[in-house]
């Protein structure tokens, strides 16, 4: 089997790697990059545990071939902090210890940072149904839901 | 496995032609991998058409809204003036899945997956559009009803491509609505779906309605007695009565985990007089 050669760009930087035709971004992702940070949930798209942004657009990687990639911008929870320095949502989410056993918290933080992105300042609804396929089920929405809400707050706040 | 991504159609369609019964569309592949992952299927090739112009455009044209069948849901519904036009398809597509399925998932991909339940397919059906299909024949015309014809079974022929779908000019007066009953507000795939299409004359009477219902048959119903119960009519309690006693009439559902063919037969109906509400005060308010 020929292993086909990507070139994309991922958290920023340009990445080259090799992968089968029926890998997939989060195989790529865990398997050959390393960047274990997204977590395989479903692999059919239903938890959200494996959400990243592909050209900024909110994905479930398990539903995209790493083929795909080539040629594309890819920005996973391992670009979120910048060195020391936490992201607002994942500052907001240990003070509200929105997280339990953490396995949906990357995707639930890569979730909430595309929703940030297009909009600001959103509602409580607005979080939850934009949310709503990322699945924890140690039921820490609340907590969740309130840390996204202040994590919004702040970045307006900046 | 092989993974192409041509960047038009003939190279596409001269893939798909060669590769035979063993070769895959992939679009947003929302529906695509969950299957390969799970080995429903095991293709020789996957032609990946995302590269190609004509499938990634919403272009308006002749008063005709074109969409492409590799647009994403999300692309649909940021589109200015689409959701304006027909606000019933774009609300259909929206209701599919997550944020992360609607950044991916397509109109195209939706149809032919060919889902009784598929909801923006339902929307299309009600709304009269038509799929723009190539194939190693050349180029056919297709109503979007003739596209799926049972679970996962569509018309398209070997190396046929569905890409676009096309919906029709716009009357003034006119409205679409789709409704669907799921026991959760998100996440999940309708028991029983109804897309309603109406135009209204000058006097406020329904020049033209096309009704279709989802996840009540086999495949996708253009509910064609259900529309006539409308044509003619102000809309009003009776007719209303009608179209909902014939949309269940038209309904031919199995019992299932989602429901019971006694419980689709009435929510159908149901759903079918909310969306021809719906449709109607869309089709009476400002354009």
């Amino acid at each position: 089997m020929t292993r086909l050669h990507v070139s994309a760009t991922i958290n920023g930087d340009p990445v080259e790697f090799l992968c089968e035709p029926e890998q997939t971004l989060l195989d790529v992702l865990r398997d050959e990059l390393q960047l274990t940070g997204s977590k395989e949930g479903c692999s059919s798209g239903d938890c959200g545990a494996c959400s990243v942004t592909l050209d900024k657009r909110l994905v479930c990687a398990c539903l995209v071939l790493g083929a795909e990639v080539e040629g594309h911008s890819v920005e996973t929870i391992e670009g979120m902090a910048k060195g020391n320095k936490l992201h607002p949502l994942q500052q907001r989410f240990l003070e509200h210890a929105a997280l339990q056993c953490g396995v949906c918290t990357p995707g639930f933080l890569v979730a909430a940072r595309a929703l940030l992105e297009t909009n600001p300042d959103p509602t409580e609804r607005d979080v939850r149904y934009w949310l709503a396929g990322n699945l924890c089920r140690c039921t820490g929405y609340d907590k969740i839901v309130r840390a996204v809400l202040e994590a919004a707050s702040d970045i307006r706040a900046r | 496995m092989r993974y192409e991504v041509p960047e038009s159609l003939e190279e596409a369609v001269a893939l798909l032609s060669r590769a035979g019964s063993g070769a895959c569309v992939l679009a947003g592949g929302t529906d695509l991998l969950v299957q390969l992952r799970s080995e429903a299927i095991a293709p020789d090739l996957i032609v990946d058409i995302k590269a190609i112009a004509e499938v990634r455009q919403i272009v308006f044209t002749g008063g005709c809204f074109r969409i492409g069948a590799a647009v994403s849901g999300a692309e649909l519904g940021e589109h200015p003036t689409l959701r304006k036009a027909w606000p019933g398809v774009v609300e259909a597509t929206e209701l599919i899945g997550s944020t992360q399925i609607q950044g991916r998932a397509t109109l195209g991909g939706n149809l032919c997956n060919a889902s009784p339940a598929a909801d923006s397919a339902v929307a299309l059906v009600a709304a009269g559009a038509v799929a723009s299909v190539v194939g190693p024949d050349g180029h056919r015309e297709v109503p979007a009803e003739d596209v799926g014809v049972g679970p996962g079974q569509t018309s398209l022929e070997k190396g046929e491509i569905v890409v676009s779908l096309t919906l029709p000019a716009r009357p003034r007066y006119s409205g679409d609505a789709y409704l669907r009953f799921t026991p959760r507000t998100e996440m999940d795939i309708a028991v029983v779906g109804a897309g309603v299409n109406v135009t209204l004359d000058e006097a406020g009477r329904c020049a033209e309605a096309r009704v279709a219902l989802g996840a009540v048959a086999e495949r996708i119903l253009l509910a064609r007695e259900a529309a006539d119960a409308l044509v003619g009519t102000s809309l009003d309690a009776a007719a209303l009565e009608r179209l909902s006693a014939t949309a269940s009439a038209a309904c031919r559902p199995i019992d299932d985990k989602r429901g019971t063919r006694a419980f689709r037969l009435s929510v159908a109906g149901v759903l079918a007089r909310r969306a021809a509400k719906t449709a109607l005060e869309r089709a009476r308010g400002p354009r």
